[in-house]
């Protein structure tokens, strides 16, 4: 399951180097899952539960980072707006603003909750704007697999890295190699390189966190319609694995891009950028965007649906890139 | 009684600072630097006596008034200059600039254009000081207008709730931009918001080197024995406005008078020091005209260098954003 895989490159990591500890609210009593077990294991000095301070305790992080630590801070989209100023103006911006001095090895898990009527305080889906500030590393796993290899780069990384979860996938289930069977010995993904998780010939669709679990459905319903979709997960976004989506756009001539965040400037808007100036030439059609509409989720269930992708709209999408 | 060579370096890294400044207004008037300048004239006792207190391998953060730490904390002024030129041989290889001075191999982790911005930063430090179970201590200098910031409050809470070996040190220099502390601030002093967090605040004469040099050493004591934080308010002024090169902040606003600089001025924090250390005979005029004449020629040798240091090519621009270059579209 994608929060036990979590989970255990959470551990493994913490096993493995001293200087690794886990800071955010309620970890240690473990809400989400995540962090089951941590405080047992490692005590008070490695799993720290912190007053509702985010602007104060991600700026710790930071600190703590440049002098040798290696902090995973747990937290939520929705509360990373009240520490906007220690993530873009300090964790984003001290290696370049001093000349490559800074160290950051940061890890914030970023928790996605949206689609289950938290309105619009509690939805955010907010790694397009952080793609647009340079220095921060992006990562958005869709699978309990991905999750765990992400996880441990981005805690062995010395850049700040933001792993945006989508909590749809939190509950999802798939393989997760064990270490023994891995030639390393343990899981490492590196960031940069996209996965195919279904391969097609007809239209491309990359899928950006918990839309890969819709266009896995739409790409099941339009095999039965003789249509072969072919789905792209890029798994980090900063750095995007380019050359996966553009080979396969080269294959099947068809783009549809399926993001969970607003349309507007979203990582759907940079993908479709990518593919029309490098490989515009290869498209056989207009690429066709599926993301979040740009208005504000609502609380009632009856207007919440209307805004997220899903494997209705994708089919649709992929139609229309082949009529 | 504070040691001999404690008290001289304290007057050679003032004296430092204020001719470093001086030669910066010089070189901002004829056009020779761009962008705007915060200088330290002023307020010199603060962070020097502060910093002397430190040791080597204790760490420091800053703010957007930032020559005067770095030099305080024993900082290359040649790099300094070199940065404000924004040349390749700065201490951010120009990338950073007059705000953002840092020097990481003598514990200066940086100075911070968003005002607060840097005490949390700092405050991490200290809690990577208390869970790798070493021994330094963090301090982070911070004005009256940043007090005022949810930044310093959450930061002064986790440091206090954590006990963590960090030193609060308030510059307050009285204006925030043109705003004067009794205007923003609730209390008649910074240092009694410190009952708040259960830590001690103290108000010190940031003109007097040696009591800023004093009340940090009690602090950095406490610090290192796991006592916890201390906040210190430095009372001081800055004789220049807020900025240079910044045309709507000139003296000729009505915040502040003539009247008023002048009499901060006849308190002057070098003469402050220097007066002192002639009355307990530890040096003549003789000597700190001799040390002044000294730093002024190490200034010059720094303006040279910084004048001789060439620019970074186009082809630094995307070094340093990453540890590993990322390519973008």
């Amino acid at each position: 399951m994608y929060v036990e895989a979590l989970n255990e490159a959470i551990f493994e990591e913490m096993d493995r180097d001293e200087s690794v500890y886990y800071m955010g609210e309620d970890v240690r009593a473990s809400i989400y899952g995540a962090s089951r077990g941590l405080f047992e294991k490692y005590g008070e000095k490695r799993v720290l539960d912190t007053p509702l301070s985010e602007n104060g305790f991600i700026g710790a992080a930071v600190g703590s980072s440049l002098v040798g630590m290696r902090p995973i801070v747990e937290t939520l989209t929705s509360f990373m707006w009240v520490a906007m100023d220690q993530i873009i103006s300090q964790a984003a911006k001290m290696k370049y603003m001093f000349g490559g001095q800074a160290s950051l090895p940061v890890t914030i898990r970023a928790v996605m909750s949206y689609g289950g009527s938290s309105a619009a305080h509690h939805s955010d889906r907010s790694y397009p704007m952080f793609m647009n500030m340079p220095g921060l590393k992006i990562i958005a796993p869709a699978s309990p697999e991905d999750v765990k290899g992400l996880m441990k780069t981005s805690v062995r990384d010395n850049d700040p890295c933001i792993i945006f979860e989508d909590s749809n996938l939190a509950g999802i289930k798939g393989d997760v190699p064990e270490n023994n069977d891995l030639n390393e010995g343990e899981l490492l993904i590196p960031f940069g390189k996209g996965k195919i998780i279904r391969e097609g010939s007809d239209c491309t669709v990359v899928g950006i966190a918990g839309a890969n679990t819709h266009a896995l459905n739409a790409a099941t319903e339009l095999e039965k319609e003789g249509i072969s979709v072919e789905i792209i997960d890029p798994r980090t976004l900063v750095p995007l694995d380019k050359e996966i989506i553009l080979n396969s756009v080269e294959k099947t001539g068809r783009l549809v891009v399926v993001d969970p965040a607003h349309k507007v400037c979203s990582a759907a808007s940079e993908i479709i950028s990518v593919v029309t100036e490098e490989g515009f030439w290869n498209l056989q059609a207009p690429p066709v965007k599926i993301a979040a509409e740009q208005v504000h989720i609502p609380f009632t269930p009856a207007l919440e649906p209307l805004i997220f992708p899903d494997a209705e709209k994708i089919i649709n999408a992929v139609k229309q890139t082949i009529e | 009684m504070i040691p001999k060579e404690k008290q001289v370096l304290m007057l050679e890294r003032m004296t430092r600072i204020r001719q470093f400044e001086k030669a910066l207004i010089e070189s901002q008037k004829s056009g020779e630097i761009v962008g705007s300048l915060h200088t330290y004239i002023g307020q010199e006792a603060v962070a020097t006596g502060a910093c002397v207190a430190l040791n080597d391998d204790d760490y420091i953060a800053g703010n957007h008034r930032s020559h005067g730490h770095p030099i305080a904390k024993g900082g290359d002024i040649n790099k300094a200059m070199a940065e404000i030129f924004g040349r390749k041989d700065g201490y951010c290889k120009g990338k950073g600039g007059s705000m953002h001075l840092a020097d990481f191999s003598i514990g200066i982790l940086g100075e911070s254009g968003i005002v607060a911005s840097s005490v949390p930063v700092a405050t991490g430090a200290a809690l990577a000081s208390k869970l790798k179970g070493k021994n330094f201590v963090s301090l982070v200098f911070f004005g009256d207008g940043a007090s005022n910031q949810g930044a310093c409050h959450e930061s002064m809470n986790l440091a206090a709730l954590w006990n963590l070996p960090v030193i609060f040190v308030c510059e307050n220099n009285q204006f925030a931009v043109t705003t004067s502390y009794r205007d923003s601030v609730s209390v008649d002093h910074i240092s009694d918001r410190a009952s708040a967090y259960g830590m001690p605040g103290v108000l010190v004469d940031g003109q007097d080197a040696l009591a800023m040099y004093e009340a940090t050493s009690e602090a950095v004591k406490r610090a290192r024995k796991g006592e916890g934080p201390t906040l210190i308010e430095g009372l001081t002024y800055r004789y220049e406005d807020h900025s240079l090169g910044l045309a709507s902040v000139r003296r000729d606003s009505s915040y502040r008078t003539d009247e008023e600089i002048e009499e901060w001025i006849k308190r002057d924090p070098i003469e402050i020091l220097k007066d002192n250390m002639i009355s307990q005979k530890l040096i003549t005029q003789k000597d700190f005209d001799d040390l002044e004449k000294k730093e002024i020629i190490s200034v010059e040798k720094a303006l040279n260098f910084a004048r001789n240091s060439p620019f970074p090519e186009p082809e630094d621009l995307f070094d340093d954003l990453f540890t590993d270059p990322i390519k973008f579209a």
